[in-house]
C-alpha cells in the first residue's frame, strides 16, 4: 500500500501570480475546488493508498501542492527550498509534520533552490531533476551527495511546465510519459538516452497538464482532457482515472502537484 | 582574449551538461581549455571538470559565464578585485572593469560588497574604509580613486524574468507589428497599476510626438489620476505642449482641424517667451499664465520633471538644464525607486535614459519607427515590451484600460 500525502485546499485560491497560468483576475471556485479535491482523495482511497494529510495554513495557498513539500526517499526528507517567497511560509510546516512522522530531515543549503517532488521523480534508481523556473542546478548536485544516487539534471525551457511533474510523469514499467518541448535539446537527450520507452505527449494535451498524472502501478490518475493519452496508456494495459482539475489548473498544478509520496521510493543503497 | 576558470560538479557526463556548457562556449564565439576532468567510475560518481573558458570581449565572456551559471558552472574566483588608481581627474585605470546595468557584486576582504546604483557604462570605485562600491561616471572620478580593473572578484547577478505577472514580458517580449495591440497595452495597464499599488514609481520619457499626434490630453489623464511620477523630456515636449496650450496651435498644424497652418510659425518662439518672463513653468503655472497641459498637470500634481537641452533647442525654455552632464545627474538623482519607465516617441532620449537604469526595471517602449523600438527593447531581453505603434493611439487606449480597471477596483472595494 503506498502512502500518500495531501493537504486540503481550505485556503486555497490564486492570491498571487509565480507562474504563466496564475492570474489573480481568474480565481480559483472554492466550492468547486473542494469537490475536485475530495474526488481525488476519493480516488486515490479506493485505489488502496494511505492517505495523510497535513493541516493546511492561511496565507500559504498553494500548500494544497504538497508535490512541492520536498522529497521523501526511504526514512530521509529532503525539505525545499521555494523560490518565490510566497511560498517560503510552506517548508517548516512540511518539515515540521514530516519529522513528526518519523522522517530524519536533510536540509539543502538555504541559497540552493529546489522544489522538491515537483522537479525530483525517479525512474529506477535514477532521479530526475528538472532545473531552471524553480530548481537550481546545484541543488541537484547537493541532492545527488545525500541520497547517493544518479541525478539527471534536465533543463526546462517552456515557462508553463515550470516543474518536471507538469511534464514528465515516469511509469512503473521503466518508462516515462512526457511532453518533449518542455526541455532543451540535451534534457531530450539525456531523457531518451536513460529512459527505454517514452509515451510522448502531443501539446494540446500536455497543455491539460495530462503529464501531471499519480501513477499506482497499473492505475493512474489523471487530469481530464487527453483521449489520446489515455487510449495509448490503455492499449499498455493501464486503468486510467481521469478527474476534472480545472480549478488547480488555474494556479498551474494537477493531481500529481497535489499529491506527494511517502516516500517516493525505498533508501538508495548509497545515501549519505 | 579574456577568460575566466569554471568548475562544473555533479552527473554532468549522464545528464549532457558537459557537452552542453563546452557547445555553448562555443556557439557564443568563445572557447575552451579543459584543465581538468574526472569522470567518476560509478553510476552514483559524480563527475568534475575544470574548464578554462575565453571570449573575445569583457561582454561576451560575462554573458557567457552568466549562462553556464544557470548550468551549475562556478567560476573559480575567490580572490578580491584587483584595484588600481585613477591616474586623473575624469580617468580610469587602464583595463577598468565596465559595469553593466544588473545588479553587480564584488569581493573586498573575502566579503561580497553590492556595487550601487546599478548603473551601466561606469566604472567601480572602492572605498576601503567605508566598505563601499560605488558605481562611477567619467565626470565623478578623481585622481587617486581605487578603481577596480580586471574581472576578478566580480559576481552579476543574473536578471530573472518577470514573475509578478508573466504573460506581458514571457509571451510579448518582442516586437512585431502583428501584435495584438489591445492585449498587450491591456497588460501594460496592469503592470502600471500594479507598479503604483505596490508603491513603484513611474518614469515616463517622452518626446513632442506626444504633443504633436495629440496625445497630450491623454497624458495630461494619467498626470491627473497619479499615475505617473517622474517625466523626463527635452525643450521640445515642454515647448509644444506650452505652445498649444497658449495659442491652440503647435507650428504648422491645426490639432483641432487637423489642417496645415500658414500662420503661428513663431508661436512656440513666443510662448517661450511667456516662461522666461516668468521665470520658470512653476511659476507661469502659480500666475496664471499656463492653465493646463502635460507641464502644467506636472506642476499642479507635484510630478517632478526634468528637461534636458540639446543644441537643436530654440529658447530653451527657462527649466531646461542645458549642460548634459548636468542633465544626466538631475536624472539619475530622481530614478531611485523608479520600477517602470514609459517610453514614448523619443529614441535618443529614451536611449540616453534606458543607460541610466537598473535592469530590473521593466520598460515600455513606443514608437511608431520599429527601429526605434527595436534598439530600445534589445538590450533588455527580459524586462522591455515594445510596441510600434502611433503615440496619440496608444495612449488613449491604456488611459481606457486604466480607467477601467480603476472602475473595476472601486467596485470591488465598495463590495468589500
Amino acid at each position: 500500500m503506498r502512502e500518500l500525502l495531501l493537504c486540503p485546499p481550505d485556503h486555497y485560491g490564486i492570491e498571487y501570480e509565480i507562474n504563466p497560468w496564475m492570474s489573480r483576475a481568474r480565481g480559483a471556485e472554492a466550492a468547486l475546488a473542494q469537490k475536485q479535491w475530495k474526488d481525488l482523495r476519493a480516488t486515490l482511497s479506493k485505489l488502496d493508498c494511505k492517505i495523510e494529510l497535513v493541516t493546511p495554513q492561511p496565507k500559504l495557498p498553494d500548500m494544497v501542492f504538497t508535490a512541492n513539500a520536498g522529497l521523501a526517499v526511504g526514512k530521509k526528507f529532503i525539505p525545499s527550498n521555494f523560490r518565490h517567497k510566497e511560498r517560503a511560509g510552506e517548508a517548516p510546516h512540511f518539515s515540521r509534520w514530516m519529522e513528526e512522522h518519523g522522517y530524519q530531515i536533510s536540509w539543502l543549503p538555504e541559497d540552493y533552490y529546489f522544489e522538491g517532488e515537483g522537479d525530483a521523480l525517479f525512474i529506477g534508481d535514477a532521479l530526475f531533476c528538472g532545473y531552471k523556473f524553480r530548481s537550481d542546478i546545484k541543488s541537484h548536485r547537493a541532492v545527488a551527495d545525500i541520497l547517493g544516487c544518479l541525478v539527471i539534471s534536465v533543463e526546462l525551457v517552456d515557462p508553463r511546465f515550470y516543474h518536471l511533474d507538469t511534464c514528465f510523469c515516469p511509469l512503473p514499467d521503466g518508462g516515462a510519459v512526457w511532453f518533449p518541448a518542455a526541455f532543451d535539446e540535451y534534457g531530450q537527450r539525456a531523457i531518451r538516452e536513460h529512459v527505454p520507452e517514452l509515451v510522448d505527449v502531443v501539446p494540446e494535451e500536455a497543455a491539460h497538464f495530462s503529464c501531471n498524472a499519480v501513477v499506482l502501478e497499473r492505475d493512474i490518475v489523471l487530469p481530464e482532457g487527453a483521449p489520446r493519452l489515455v487510449t495509448t496508456l490503455r492499449e499498455r494495459g493501464y486503468r486510467c482515472h481521469e478527474l476534472p482539475m480545472t480549478e488547480f489548473l488555474k494556479a498551474g498544478g494537477a493531481c500529481k502537484c497535489l499529491t506527494m509520496f511517502l516516500p517516493q521510493r525505498g533508501a538508495t543503497p548509497n545515501a549519505h | 582574449m579574456f577568460s575566466e576558470t569554471i568548475e562544473l560538479r555533479g552527473h554532468i557526463i549522464d545528464s549532457l551538461i558537459l557537452p552542453k556548457v563546452l557547445d555553448e562556449i562555443l556557439r557564443a564565439g568563445g572557447s575552451f581549455k579543459i584543465h581538468q576532468i574526472k569522470i567518476g567510475q560509478q553510476r552514483v560518481d559524480q563527475s568534475f571538470a575544470r574548464i578554462e573558458v575565453s571570449g573575445p570581449t569583457h561582454e561576451t565572456l560575462d554573458e557567457l559565464v552568466l549562462r553556464l551559471r544557470q548550468h551549475g558552472a562556478e567560476v573559480v574566483e575567490k580572490a578580491d578585485v584587483q584595484l588600481a588608481s585613477a591616474p586623473a581627474d575624469g580617468v580610469f585605470p587602464a583595463n577598468f572593469y565596465v559595469t553593466t546595468n544588473q545588479q553587480t557584486f564584488i569581493t573586498l576582504d573575502g566579503k561580497e560588497i553590492e556595487v550601487r546604483p546599478a548603473i551601466m557604462d561606469s566604472a567601480i570605485a572602492v572605498d576601503g574604509a567605508s566598505q563601499r562600491a560605488t558605481a562611477v561616471k567619467f565626470y565623478e572620478v578623481r585622481k587617486g580613486m581605487k578603481i577596480v580593473v580586471g574581472h576578478q572578484g566580480i559576481r552579476v547577478a543574473p536578471i530573472q524574468r518577470s514573475t509578478a505577472r508573466t504573460e506581458v514580458f514571457e509571451f510579448m517580449s518582442n516586437i512585431s507589428m502583428e501584435q495584438p495591440k489591445s492585449a498587450v497595452i491591456h497588460e501594460m495597464a496592469r503592470e502600471i497599476k500594479r507598479a503604483r499599488e505596490t508603491g513603484g514609481k513611474i518614469l515616463v520619457v517622452t518626446g513632442p510626438a506626444v504633443v504633436h499626434t495629440g496625445g497630450a490630453e491623454h497624458l495630461e489623464r494619467l498626470i491627473e489620476w497619479g499615475y505617473v511620477d517622474l517625466l523626463f523630456a527635452g525643450n521640445a515636449l515642454a515647448m509644444r505642449d506650452i505652445e498649444n496650450v497658449l495659442f491652440g496651435k503647435p507650428r504648422r498644424m491645426n490639432l483641432d482641424r487637423g489642417s496645415l497652418d500658414d500662420e503661428g510659425h513663431e508661436n512656440h518662439i513666443r510662448a517661450i517667451n511667456a516662461m522666461r518672463e516668468a521665470g520658470s513653468i512653476a511659476r507661469a503655472v502659480e500666475i496664471g499664465v499656463l492653465q493646463r497641459g502635460i507641464m502644467c498637470s506636472c506642476v499642479r500634481h507635484g510630478v517632478e520633471f526634468v528637461l534636458a537641452g540639446s543644441i537643436r533647442d530654440d529658447g530653451p525654455l527657462p527649466d531646461v538644464i542645458t549642460d548634459a552632464i548636468e542633465a544626466q545627474k538631475a536624472m539619475r538623482e530622481k530614478i531611485t525607486g523608479v520600477t517602470i519607465a514609459l517610453m514614448m516617441g523619443t529614441m535618443l532620449h529614451s536611449l540616453a535614459v534606458e543607460n541610466l537604469l537598473p535592469a530590473n526595471v521593466k520598460t515600455f517602449c513606443i514608437d511608431i519607427n520599429p527601429v526605434s523600438v527595436s534598439k530600445l527593447t534589445e538590450r533588455r531581453r527580459f524586462q522591455a515590451v515594445g510596441l510600434v505603434t502611433d503615440v496619440e493611439a496608444f495612449l488613449r487606449e491604456l488611459t481606457d484600460c486604466l480607467a477601467k480597471l480603476d472602475a473595476a477596483s472601486a467596485r470591488d472595494g465598495g463590495k468589500a
